[in-house]
């Protein structure tokens, strides 16, 4: 069977499982993606992980999108899943609203999700319930805000708000200085 | 000194487990990678990896670019293996717009990719020989390298950030004379390979150092997410090229070398074999590469056309004009997902859009991020100096794996 008819198989036999949980079911270019509701996403993770006939073994990317504005639920955790036994991919689509940012973690199924739901939880603020490790990964630990929110600016002056980080290398590298700067250097 | 002069203290001593912060700026973490390790003797108890040192945002950035303007980002990704990246992007752009590139570029594309791929795995040996104590293969490897350099040189004016790659094709058609000198490179290399070969496959230190190494079994390794040589060295036969054949793979032939234990000597074969393999890809391609357009015509609402044609021709120049200060017109809306082999792994990107000529989301799945979180399955429970041959073995550019 044709890749992606098999992915759409697939997505149908999700939805006659989970009907209450499948919401909707797309394809875009040959790609099939389920969109579901967050709440039993690791129940859902087990099955096509643990089903024989599908074999979804390798968890490709978890990544998150912001949909400020545009969906009535703001994120979205997309999950990419690859059988390599079988060649067949889906995608799964789970919607997280911006009141309760929490949804549960797969790194139970998968050790590879670890670092993916860090990453998310570092860029978008989505809280993984069930994390064995949940720190930011990529920004520093004390860093205020979540870069990849559609609302946080690419570039601006935040005066107050700059990252607290900063100012204290650079106290510290005065404090700690033996040379003196030449004049060029001070110019600056 | 006698036993009963010698100090109190030293009667008391005890043994205790000690930590000690190894890197960002290590010469064998490859760049910016620090791990914590909490070592017990010689052994290591607890490994914390702490990337983000290299982070720029390219996520955030691009999704401020149009198409076109992010392919020099992705250079950035993993900047020894630039060719790849460029790949991976266009044609995830190519996927979301539905356009294909003439024959002429999938060809020139899967030559350039395949350079890349030795260019990053003679690299990767140099460094990961020297690692472990082999100095003399880095000095042989990067001969062979600079010869790619040069002729990326020659090809696109750049050694390392080459954004040669295109949206719909490739940015300039390939000369003779860059044929006949990579023809020539493609007929020495196999007896380069069996050059440093020589220097280490029998080599008694270099066999006790990576056999039985940071072994994962393929359940596992899949689990874990890792991909190419990695994931090969364990005896999982995928390979992107393979299983989703994209630019000329699946009308070259090659085989994919693939490892039975899974240590770092088996991955170590895998990187081996593979460059003989790119070889024999780079070969064919020199052989069959057609003639004809290197750019989509289709592909003129996102890629510049050609700069003689800009100023030759009105349609051409009216495409440029807007291109530049538009962006390209209606993407459409939609969500891609596209995967490379890159020389680490594999390399997808995940693209959201929502109609505009900028992408909503730009996704980078790298697959050093990836392989970076194993570390500490690997180094945990083993010898400190493994620690090294394990950091090596996985073949990480920070580069990518912040972004």
């Amino acid at each position: 069977m044709e890749p992606t008819r098999l992915s759409q198989a697939i997505a149908e036999a999700l939805k006659e499982r989970y009907p209450e949980e499948v919401k909707e079911i797309r394809e875009f270019r040959g790609q099939v993606s389920v969109v579901v509701k967050k709440e039993r996403i690791r129940e859902i993770m087990e099955y096509l992980h643990d089903t024989p006939e599908l074999c979804l073994h390798y968890l490709r990317d978890i990544c998150g999108v912001d949909y400020l504005g545009k969906k009535e639920n703001r994120f979205e955790v997309v999950y990419q899943l690859f059988s390599i036994s079988h060649r067949h991919m889906v995608r799964l689509r789970a919607e997280v609203s911006e009141d309760d940012p929490t949804i549960d973690s797969v790194t139970g199924i998968w050790d590879g999700a670890n670092w993916h739901e860090r990453e998310c939880y570092d860029m978008f603020g989505i809280r993984f319930s069930g994390h064995p490790d949940l720190r930011r990964i990529l920004m520093p630990e004390d860093w205020e805000g979540y870069p990849l929110r559609k609302d946080y600016p690419l570039k601006s002056d935040l005066g107050e708000k700059e990252w607290k980080g900063l100012k204290k290398v650079l106290e510290l590298a005065e404090k700690n200085k033996i040379y003196e700067m030449g004049e060029h250097a001070k110019e600056r | 000194m006698k036993w009963e002069s010698m100090p109190k203290s030293a009667e008391r001593l005890e043994t205790k487990e000690l930590t000690i912060s190894m890197g960002p700026q290590h010469p064998a973490t490859h760049g910016v990678l620090r791990l914590v390790l909490v070592l017990d003797g010689e052994t290591v108890v607890k490994c914390t990896p702490y990337v983000g040192y290299l982070h720029r945002g390219i996520e955030k950035l691009a999704e401020h670019m149009t198409y076109l303007n992010a392919i020099p980002l992705t250079d950035r990704l993993d900047y020894i293996s630039s060719m790849a990246n460029n790949e991976g992007y266009c044609l995830a752009v190519e996927r979301l717009f539905g356009i294909e590139a003439p024959e002429r570029a999938k060809y020139i594309r899967t030559m350039v990719a395949e350079m890349s791929r030795i260019s990053s795995h003679i690299l990767w040996l140099g460094t990961h020989a020297l690692d472990i104590g082999a100095m003399t293969v880095f000095l042989y490897s990067f001969r062979e390298r600079e010869w790619i350099l040069d002729l990326f040189e020659m090809l696109c004016g750049a050694r390392l950030t080459t954004t040669y790659v295109r949206i719909g094709g490739v940015r300039n058609d390939v000369s003779q004379e860059f044929l006949d000198s990579l023809y020539k490179f493609t007929e020495e290399f196999p007896s380069r390979i069996a050059e440093y070969e020589t220097l280490i496959d029998q080599n008694r230190i270099w066999l006790k150092r990576t056999r039985c190494i940071g072994v994962i079994e393929a359940d596992e390794a899949v689990n874990w997410g890792l991909t190419g040589p990695t994931l090969r060295g364990s005896g999982i036969p995928y390979d992107v090229r393979k299983y989703a054949p994209y630019d000329a793979y699946d009308k070259v032939e090659f085989d994919v070398p693939v490892g039975k234990h899974g240590d770092v000597y088996d991955r170590y074969r895998c990187r081996m074999q593979e460059l003989r393999q790119s070889n024999r890809i780079i070969k064919q391609c020199i052989e069959k590469l057609p003639r004809g357009p290197i750019m989509a015509p289709e592909a003129s609402k996102v890629s510049l056309p050609p700069k003689d044609n800009v100023l030759k021709d009105m349609e051409s120049m009216i495409h440029h004009f807007v291109l530049i200060t538009k962006g390209p017109i209606a993407a459409p809306e939609g969500e891609i997902y596209s995967a490379v082999e890159a020389p680490k792994g594999e390399l997808g990107f995940y693209i959201v859009s929502d109609g505009t000529g900028r992408p909503y989301r730009m996704r980078v799945r790298s697959p050093s991020f990836v392989h970076a979180s194993v570390i500490p399955r690997l180094c945990e429970g083993s010898l400190v100096a493994d620690v090294i041959a394990n950091i090596g073995t996985i073949d990480i550019v920070l580069g990518e794996c912040d972004r």
